[in-house]
Order: structure tokens, then sequence, then C-alpha cells
């Protein structure tokens, strides 16, 4: 088989939206470990639950752009929930405590969504206007995967404002770097970290909505997504997210090429990308060293 | 089958020579669970392992309603001279070491006279395994060819499933001449699949089928929109599409978004009635695949009507789904054997199983002499977009009766 400049050029926008699901979820786990220093195993049931409320939003309203809107916000505050009763008291303990605590919440939250709405998958398509391909110039690509990676992009953006450019997001930089000082100057960091927190948690749930028209809507669906959020953090570097925006549209390109190639070896060549990462920088791209420590 | 019975004359000998005794040495054999069970008179057990938890955890439900109907029907005729069954159902988790323990526990534990069940290839072979070593019969209701081969068949195990070539080989007969010959396959890359793939391989050329690629991609993959371009460079007439549950409605999800139905037909060996149900009627427009079992032959199959509404009755209006179905058919050929037999004695019920002649649900069935394969119908459907109720999912277009020459050879699957 010929492989043209056409097919590779398309395989690598395919590989751009498909790392766009792997920068959003890259980005609020990396959110949350580089701020709060908790390694959220509950990653993937964020995502989960993204889903699945976006498609009862989606059945309330019948509007996919309302649900996207609404996705955020309701993950966020059960994020938020979750932050203030269950993760808050284990702050100031080892790194272990919460990691355990969030790998046990990730299969209540599971099991909860079984109990719900049922072990079945559900149907769950694009919104008519992004339905069907658009010609780019080297053949036809869904217009749904052109649209996930310019509300990546978006995403992106608004989140490098956020904390670049306002108060609260220095506020938040300041409260990575040295909580205590923070503290001394009189800032409620247990609030800032509530915020982070449900932020990271509200990225994963958009995510998860997002996936939906892609994906099959079912109970399993988050499971294989924190493997591949890891792998993002991991390859970018824990806590960094520059590194999650890079490492996430790499790992997605480098999936999509070894599709081409070895298409069997697809799906295991981002564990190959971050084995080589950590052999060479263990740190990960853009992280720091030490940063589990 | 000639290997087993070297197999067995060799550890007879052992016994023999062992004990020194030279009488009844099959009857001397280490096998207690074996005798305890023949000789009681309490409830018949029929362990079930499936799939409770796991990616295959909707099909394996309606497995289970479907075997216990089976029971109920048997226990309400008055059982075995007043002896019911008891359905003993067990998790195992589609995990090969998991469904060998679970069968293990059944037989050794529970003391259990039978085993049907499993849903997964896998896991099948793992639960035949134990079976067929410590001689209980099996009935199993999971897709494979490779339990069929002479290497893993024992005279205690019978499966009423359809499989990998009798599916992939209706589907190429009634696809090529209509879609056109030049094939494009994507297969998911384990045991399921490359049996497809191998079946696909088969009957290729008796019907001219060119193969322009076979492109594998993992199991379980979330994402299948970096093979769809390649395929599409390819242009083919026909997409064969082989895989199981959540992968295929995410990939026919996918293949819809990158214009692929527009460009080529999509063909699926086994189209799963659950799958479509999940993945809706949009994106599985216009796909053709075949199954064992869809509701719609109750139109031409009385036994058909009979299981739906007896099915519909006990589960509130649900229609059975297509592995469902085998779960009833499994349980039920089992406890009409044995029946027939009027013991569970296994020796006499295999007989009574080589023999018989059935239709349970679906038409005219038996098992084939040298394998213990159902050989049975394979219904050819096409996805429908108008549905007159969430469960009106399919059209049939084509029902292939049942043939042995769809079968592999006894001679081709090492059966002297």
């Amino acid at each position: 088989m010929g492989i043209s400049f056409e097919l590779l050029a398309l395989q690598f926008a395919t590989g751009l939206a498909l790392g766009s699901i792997f920068v959003l979820v890259g980005l609020g786990l990396s959110l949350i470990f580089g701020m709060l220093h908790v390694v959220n195993f509950a990653h993937g049931s964020f995502f989960l639950v993204g889903a699945y409320v976006g498609v009862y939003l989606y059945s309330l309203t019948g509007n996919f752009w309302l649900s996207l809107v609404g996705v955020p916000i309701w993950v966020g505050i059960i994020g938020m929930v979750v932050e203030r009763v269950l993760i808050r008291p284990l702050y100031g303990r080892h790194i272990d405590y919460t990691l355990i605590l969030t790998f046990g919440l990730s299969w209540i939250m599971l099991e909860t969504i079984r109990i719900m709405f049922g072990f079945e998958g559900i149907p769950f398509r694009p919104p008519a206007e992004l339905r069907g391909a658009v010609d780019i110039g080297v053949g036809f690509m869904p217009r749904y995967r052109l649209f996930l990676i310019v509300l990546t992009l978006v995403i992106i953006l608004a989140l490098w404002l956020f904390l670049e450019k306002t108060s609260y997001g220095l506020i938040i930089r300041a409260g990575a770097r040295d909580p205590e000082i923070l503290g001394v100057l009189g800032f409620n960091i247990r609030r800032i970290w509530l915020l982070v927190f449900g932020m990271g948690t509200a990225m994963a749930g958009i995510a998860g909505y997002l996936a939906g028209p892609i994906q099959e809507v079912r109970p399993e669906m988050g499971i294989p997504v924190l493997a591949q959020a890891f792998v993002v953090t991991v390859v970018g570097g824990m806590g960094s997210l520059v590194g999650s925006v890079v490492a996430g549209f790499l790992v997605g390109v480098v999936v999509a090429m070894t599709a081409i190639f070895v298409p069997h070896m697809a799906q295991v060549s981002m564990f190959v990308v971050m084995a080589v990462v950590l052999l060479l920088r263990p740190q990960g791209l853009f992280g720091r060293k030490g940063a589990l420590g | 089958m000639k290997h087993i019975e070297k197999k067995q004359s060799k550890i007879s000998r052992r016994k023999l020579l062992a004990s020194g005794a030279g009488a009844a040495a099959l009857t001397a054999l280490p096998m207690p669970w074996v005798a305890r069970a023949t000789a009681d008179t309490g409830p018949i057990k029929v362990g079930f392992p499936t799939p409770l938890t796991g990616l295959f955890a909707t099909e394996a439900r309606d497995q289970v309603r479907a075997a216990e109907l089976a029971v109920m029907e048997f226990n309400e005729a008055g059982g075995l001279d007043g002896r019911p069954v008891e359905l003993l159902v067990r998790d195992d988790k589609l995990d090969p070491g998991e469904g060998a323990t679970r069968a293990l526990e059944l037989i050794e534990n529970d003391n259990v006279h039978f085993i049907v069940g499993v849903l997964s290839a896998a896991v099948q072979l793992a639960v035949n395994n134990i079976t067929r070593e410590r001689g209980v019969i099996y009935v199993s209701i999971s897709q494979s060819d490779k339990i069929s081969e002479a290497s893993d068949h024992s005279r205690f195990t019978f499966r009423e499933a359809v499989n990998p070539t009798m599916q992939t080989g209706a589907l190429v007969r009634h696809a090529i001449p209509r879609y056109g010959t030049r094939v494009a396959a994507l297969v998911s890359d384990y045991a399921y699949g490359h049996e497809n793939l191998a079946a696909l391989q088969k009957w290729a050329e008796p019907v001219g089928m060119e193969l322009l690629a076979d492109i594998r991609h993992p199991f379980g993959a979330a994402d299948y929109s970096p093979f769809f371009p390649q395929i599409q460079a390819l242009r083919p007439d026909i997409l064969y599409l082989c895989n199981f549950g959540g992968d295929l409605v995410n990939s026919i999800k996918q293949a819809r978004d990158f214009g692929v139905m527009d460009q080529m037909k999509v063909i699926v060996p086994t189209l799963l009635y659950t799958s479509r149900v999940a993945g809706g009627a949009e994106d599985f427009e216009g796909v053709v695949g075949c199954t064992p079992y869809y509701w719609q032959l109750e139109e031409t199959v009385e036994s058909a009507k009979r299981f739906n509404d007896m099915f519909k009755a006990e589960y509130d209006g649900r229609y059975p789904s297509d592995y469902g179905a085998m779960g009833y058919s499994g349980v039920r050929v089992l406890l009409d054997c044995v029946r027939e037999a009027g013991t569970t004695d296994t020796d006499t019920v295999i007989e009574a199983l080589r023999a018989h002649r059935y239709d349970n649900y679906k038409g005219p069935q038996y098992f084939r002499d040298c394998d213990h394969q159902s050989v049975q119908s394979v219904v050819v459907v096409e996805s429908k977009v108008e549905e007159a109720h969430p469960a009106d999912v399919f059209n049939i277009i084509d029902v292939e009766a049942p043939n042995e020459d769809h079968l592999r050879s006894c001679e081709e699957l090492g059966h002297a």
C-alpha cells in the first residue's frame, strides 16, 4: 500500500483530534496534581460522570450546546463536594492516602452510574450541525473532530488567560509555589484548593461529554482514560500544564501515525512514548525533578 | 476423537498397574465428584459461568434470564421424575483464570452434574479444559472455531453457539455478489477477530473476493479514527468490520463520522442486538451482519414465536437478545436430553445429545458427530432506521439453512 502525503497529513489531523481528548483529561489531572499534590485516580470516573451528566442534560434540554455548558458546572460541583468531604481531611498526610481514596472512589462512582443508568450503553450523537465530513484540502475530516480540536484550543487559551492574567490565577499560582506564605498573607488556601479540584474534575467531565458522540456512552468508558491521562501527565511532566498540552497532542499523533504502519501496535505506542521519555528525561518533557517528593 | 480415547486408556492402565487389581479400572478412576453426582437423587445441578461483570455484562445478564427460562420450563413439566433443576450462576469476569476456577468450584464443591455457558472464546477454552479433565458434560454457548479442533475437543464438549466459520461464511456468501468483491478488513486483535479473519480468508476464494488489507485494532480501543483514512484510501467496495460489543458501537459511530458508510458497505460477522440498541439507528443505518438469532424469526419459525412469547411474558415484555437466546437453547437442549435419557449419567446423556434432533427457538438443529458443533441456521440482518418499537432494530434479509458444508470439515479440524 502506497503511503501518500495526503494520507499522512490526514492522519496527522486525526491524531490532533485524538490528542484533544488526551489534552483535556491530562490537563485536569495535571492541574490537580500540580496544585494539590493529589494523584487523582478517580479522574477516569469524572470523565465518565461528565458523559452521563451530559447525556442526561441533553435528554432534558435536547440542546447539545446547553449541555456543553452545564456539564463542567455540574461535574465541577461534584468534584468540589468530593474535595470538601473526602479529600480535605487527608491533606498533610502522605500522597498515598488520597491515591487510595480516589482509587476506591472511582469504583464507587462507576457502580453508581451502573445502578442509575444501567449496564447498557446509551446512544449519543454529535449535534446535527457537526455531523458529516468536510474537505480540509488533504481529504475528508469529520466536522465533529475539527470542532474538538478548535474547542480544545479555546479551553487551553481560556485556562491560560485565567491562570496568567487574572488575580485569581495569580493566587492559585502562588498557592502552588508556597501555600504557607499565602496563608500568612491572609488568603484562604483551602478555598483555592477546592476551586482547583473543581476545575480539574470539570475538565475531565467536559472531556467525557465531548468523547460521548465518538465513543459509546457506557459505564466502562472511563477505565482506559485513567491510563491515558497518566501517560499524558507523565510524558509532559507531572504537574506541568504546558507539558500536558504538548504531550496530549504528541501522544495522539504518535498513536495515529503508528496506526498506518503497524495498526495493532497503535494503542501500545503511547506507552512506548512514555517509556522512552522516562528513560531519557525521567521528570517528563516539562516537569520539575522530584515533583512527587 | 482417537487421541482422547488413547489418553483415557493410558490413565486406566496406570491405575491398573498401581492398584494391581484388574477389575473395573474405569470406575476406580479418582473422580469422586462424578460418583457423588450420579448417585444422588436431589436436584439436578447445572453450573452456569458467564461474565456478569465486565464489558459484556449486558449480554451475560440476558443469557442468565434465558437460561432460567429453560430451567423453569423443565421444572414446571415435573423435572426428571420429580427432581428439579437448579441453575448455579457464577461470574467468570471475562477472565480465563476466573472461568477455570469457577468451573472447578462448581464441579468439586457444588457437585454440579453439567456445565453450560460462558461468553468469551478464551474463557470457554479454559472451562472446557476443566470439564473434559473432570469428565463433566459442557455445553458451550460461546463462539469459537478453536474449540472444535481435535486438540481442544472432547466427547464431553458440545457447542450450541454458531461459530466464526459459519457466520463469516454466510456473510460473504450474501454480501460479495451484492456489494462488490473488493474487501478491506478491520479486525479486533484477539482470538475472536483472528478466527473470523481466518474464516474470511477461507471463504474468500469460493466467492471470488479480493482482500485488500487486514488491519488489526487493539481489543477495547476507544478510538478508531486512525484506521479509517487508510481504509478509505484503498477504495474498497466493502468494509468487513469484525469486533464485538462496545468496540463495535465505537467503530461504527466513528466510521459514520468519517463518511465510511457513504463510500462502502459495512458488513459485520456478529451484529449484536444489544450493540445495535446501544449504538442507535442513525449510526448503524445500512450495516449488514449475521446473528445466530433475531426475534423477528418468529414470523416464519414457530419455535421462535413460542420462545419470544415465553421470554416476554416472564420479563415484562422485553425481547430476547441473540446471545440470550443461546443461553436458553444451551440449557434446554441439555435438559431435554436428560429427560430423554431418564438419568443424569454422563455417558447416557452424551449419547442422547449426539442423537438429538431439535428445534428449540430457531428451526432445526443437531450436533455434528465429529466435533459436536450444533449445525444450525445463520440469520443475515440489516440495521433499520424506522423502528416500530425499541426492539425493532433489524430487517431479516436472508436465512442460511443448516448445512454441514458451511462448517470446516472434520478432516480440517483434525478429527480422523
